[in-house]
C-alpha cells in the first residue's frame, strides 16, 4: 500500500479535476488513509485464476439497428447550457495565444 | 370517505376505479398531507402540485369517458430526484444540478404516466445517491418520520420518508448498495431492489452503472408488488435491461411458495448485530417455520462480517463494493464539466482545466468529491490491478457464494442494517463508519440479485425494525410471495408514525 500523503491527494485531485483547499487536502488525507487501509483487506483473499466480474448478468454486445432515431433539437440540447453562442456551447479559450 | 392517505395504494387504486373516490380528491389529500408534514420531514426537494392535479383530473376524465385505466390510475407517486422528468427539475440533490431541467422523461417516468399514476414531486437523496443517511444532500437532510432527530436512511431517504409519513402513496428510489432497502428499514416501509436489468435505468442519473437499479417503496408488500409490475420490463434504450416477460406480481402474491426453503445466512448472524434486530430475524425464521417453510442454514463466506478488538466491523463485500462503485462514479461524474449543463463557476479562470476543476470544487459536496477521488485513485496507473481488478475478482467470489446458497434454498433471510435508525450527525465525521451501514445490503448489488426490506415491528425505542429477503436472479415473484408469507404470519398491520396519525 502506498503512503497516502498530501502529494498523493493533490495528484488525485488534479486527475479528478477537483480543486482542493489546503484544509481538504489534510482531511481527505486522513480519511483516505483509513479507507484505503480498509480496502486492502481484499489482499487477504486468493483470487488467482478467478475471472473478473464487471457485470452482474452475462449479457454482452447488445446491438441496436443502425438507423437514425429521435434526438434532441438544438434548443432542447442547449436549454441547460451555462453559456452559449448561437447553436454552440461557449467555453473559455482552450488554445493558447502562442 | 375518510382520509384517502390512510388507504394502501392498492385500495386507493381500487376505490378510484370503483368511483368511490376521485383521483383529484386523492391528489388533494396528499398535497394537504405534504403541506402539513413535509416542512418537518423534508422528504421533497420539489412538489409539482399543478402538474399532479392536472394528471389527476385527466385520470378522472378518462374514467368518466369509460376509457380503460392504467394499473396505477390516480395513485400519487413520489420520484427520487435522480430520475428524470421532463417537467420540474432533476437535481440529484446536488448544487451542480440545482437548476437542471431534464429534456426527457426516464423510462420509469414514461411507464408511470402510461399506468395513469399521478406524480407528486421529486424526493431528497444523498447527493448523486452517495450515502446511507440522506445527510449528504446539497439541500439539507430529510428527517425520519418516526423520530425527527434521526436519519431516514439513504440514499433514497426522501422516498422512504414520504411513504412512511403518508405524504406519498408510493415512491420510487434507486439502490446501488442498499439505498432503497436501508430507508425502507429505517422508515418502516417495504423497499425493494429488483434484479439488475429488470427495470430500465434509462433516465436514471448514473452513479455506479453496474450496480444501480430502480425499485419500489410501498407501505406493504402488495403495494411494492403493484409498483414493480408497473415499472418492470425491457427498454432498448438501456442496453443492460433484459427482455423477459413481466409476471403479474400482485395477482400471484397471496399464493404461498410450495415447499418454501428459507436460507438463514450464517455470516449475517454476527455478534455486532443490534440484539433487537437479531431477535427480529430469529422471529422471522420462526414465523416462516410455523407457516410451513423449511429453514436451512446457508453460507455466504465472502460476505462475512468480522469484528476487530475495537468493535470495528469489516467485510470483503464492503471493500469490494466501494472500490467498484467509486471507480464507476469517477467515470460517470466526469460529465459534470460546467460546459453542457449544470453549474459553471462564475469566476474568471485561466483555461478549460481550471474551469472544470473550479466548477466541480464549487458544485460537488464533500462525499461526492471523496468518492470520485477514491475511484480515480483505484483506476489510476499503478493501482488498477491492486484495487479495481482485485475487486472485480472478489465480486465473482461473492456472486459464486449466492449461486451456491440458492442451490439449497429459495430465498435468503437476514437483517437489513446492523441497527435501527441512527441520529442525525452521528456518523457524518467518519465516512468509513457510514459505509458500514450497508454491510448487509451491498452483496445483493454485487451479485445482481433482487432483495427486499420488510417491516418487522418496532423496537423498545419505537423505531422500525426490519428483515431482508433475497432471491435468485429474476425471481422477484418468488421473493414477493415469500415476503407476503412473512407479512401475513407477522400480522403487524401497517406501521404508522405518530406524526401521520399512528398510535
Amino acid at each position: 500500500m502506498p503512503q497516502v500523503d498530501e502529494k498523493l491527494i493533490r495528484h488525485i485531485g488534479r486527475l479528478s479535476r477537483i480543486e482542493l483547499t489546503d484544509e481538504q487536502v489534510a482531511v481527505f488525507g486522513r480519511q483516505f488513509a483509513d479507507i484505503v487501509a480498509y480496502m486492502d483487506k481484499l489482499q487477504e483473499l486468493d483470487t488467482d485464476g478467478v475471472e473478473p466480474m464487471a457485470h452482474a448478468l452475462d449479457v454482452s454486445n447488445v446491438f441496436g439497428e443502425d438507423v437514425p432515431g429521435e434526438s434532441l433539437g438544438p434548443e432542447q440540447a442547449l436549454a441547460n447550457a451555462p453559456a452559449r453562442h448561437g447553436d454552440f456551447y461557449k467555453v473559455p479559450k482552450v488554445i493558447g495565444d502562442s | 370517505m375518510a382520509d384517502l392517505t390512510e388507504l394502501s395504494a392498492v385500495a386507493l387504486r381500487d376505490a378510484i376505479a370503483a368511483g368511490e373516490a376521485s383521483a383529484a380528491e386523492a391528489t388533494r389529500a396528499y398535497l394537504a398531507a405534504i403541506d402539513a408534514r413535509d416542512g418537518t420531514v423534508c422528504a421533497y426537494n420539489q412538489v409539482l402540485s399543478q402538474r399532479a392535479l392536472a394528471q389527476a383530473k385527466a385520470v378522472d376524465a378518462k374514467r368518466a369517458a369509460g376509457e380503460p385505466l392504467g394499473v396505477l390510475a390516480g395513485v400519487p407517486v413520489a420520484l427520487k430526484d435522480n430520475i428524470c422528468t421532463s417537467w420540474g427539475r432533476t437535481t440529484c440533490s446536488s448544487k451542480i444540478l440545482a437548476d437542471f431541467a431534464a429534456p426527457y422523461d426516464a423510462g420509469v417516468t414514461e411507464r408511470l404516466l402510461a399506468a395513469d399514476a399521478v406524480i407528486l414531486g421529486k424526493t431528497n437523496l444523498d447527493e448523486f445517491a452517495m450515502g446511507s443517511s440522506t445527510e449528504n444532500s446539497g439541500f439539507g437532510p430529510t428527517r425520519n418520520p418516526w423520530d425527527t432527530d434521526r436519519v431516514p436512511g439513504g440514499s433514497s431517504g426522501g422516498s422512504g420518508a414520504a411513504v412512511a409519513a403518508r405524504t406519498a402513496a408510493l415512491a420510487l428510489g434507486s439502490d446501488t448498495g442498499g439505498s432503497i432497502r436501508l430507508p425502507g428499514a429505517f422508515c418502516g416501509v417495504v423497499g425493494m431492489k429488483p434484479t439488475y436489468g429488470r427495470v430500465s435505468r434509462y433516465g436514471l442519473v448514473a452513479y455506479g452503472s453496474s450496480l444501480d437499479q430502480i425499485g419500489p417503496f410501498g407501505r406493504d408488500v402488495a403495494d411494492a408488488a403493484l409498483l414493480l409490475g408497473a415499472i418492470a420490463g425491457h427498454d432498448p434504450r438501456d442496453s443492460t435491461s433484459i427482455d423477459r416477460p413481466v409476471p403479474d406480481y400482485l395477482a400471484s402474491l397471496d399464493e404461498p411458495v410450495e415447499g418454501l426453503r428459507v436460507g438463514l445466512v450464517r455470516e449475517f448472524h454476527s455478534e455486532s448485530l443490534d440484539p433487537e434486530v437479531r431477535a427480529a430475524v430469529d422471529r422471522a425464521a420462526d414465523l416462516f417455520r410455523q407457516a410451513g417453510a423449511e429453514i436451512v442454514e446457508v453460507s455466504l463466506p465472502h460476505s462475512r462480517i468480522d469484528v476487530d478488538a475495537g468493535g470495528q466491523l469489516s467485510s470483503y463485500a464492503v471493500a469490494c463494493y466501494y472500490i467498484v462503485a467509486m471507480a464507476e462514479a469517477s467515470s460517470n461524474l466526469a460529465r459534470y464539466d460546467g460546459v453542457h449543463y449544470g453549474h459553471r463557476t462564475p469566476e474568471r479562470v485561466g483555461d478549460i482545466i481550471d474551469l472544470y476543476s473550479r466548477t466541480r470544487a464549487e458544485g460537488f459536496g464533500e462525499e461526492v468529491k471523496r468518492r470520485v477521488m477514491l475511484g480515480t485513485y483505484a483506476l489510476s496507473s499503478g493501482y488498477y490491478d491492486a484495487y479495481y481488478l482485485k475487486a472485480l475478482k472478489v465480486r465473482r467470489l461473492i456472486k459464486n457464494d449466492f449461486d451456491a446458497a440458492f442451490a439449497s434454498c429459495d430465498v435468503l433471510l437476514g437483517p437489513v442494517a446492523p441497527e435501527t435508525a441512527f441520529r442525525i450527525g452521528e456518523k457524518t465525521a467518519d465516512p468509513l463508519t457510514m459505509y458500514l451501514s450497508d454491510i448487509y445490503t451491498i452483496s445483493a448489488n454485487l451479485a445482481g440479485v433482487p432483495a427486499v426490506s420488510i417491516p418487522a415491528g418496532l423496537s423498545q425505542a419505537r423505531l422500525p425494525l426490519a428483515i431482508q429477503l433475497f432471491a435468485g436472479l429474476f425471481e422477484e415473484e418468488k421473493l414477493l410471495r415469500s415476503a407476503r408469507t412473512y407479512e401475513r404470519a407477522a400480522d403487524l398491520g401497517p406501521l404508522v408514525p405518530a406524526m401521520a396519525g399512528g398510535a
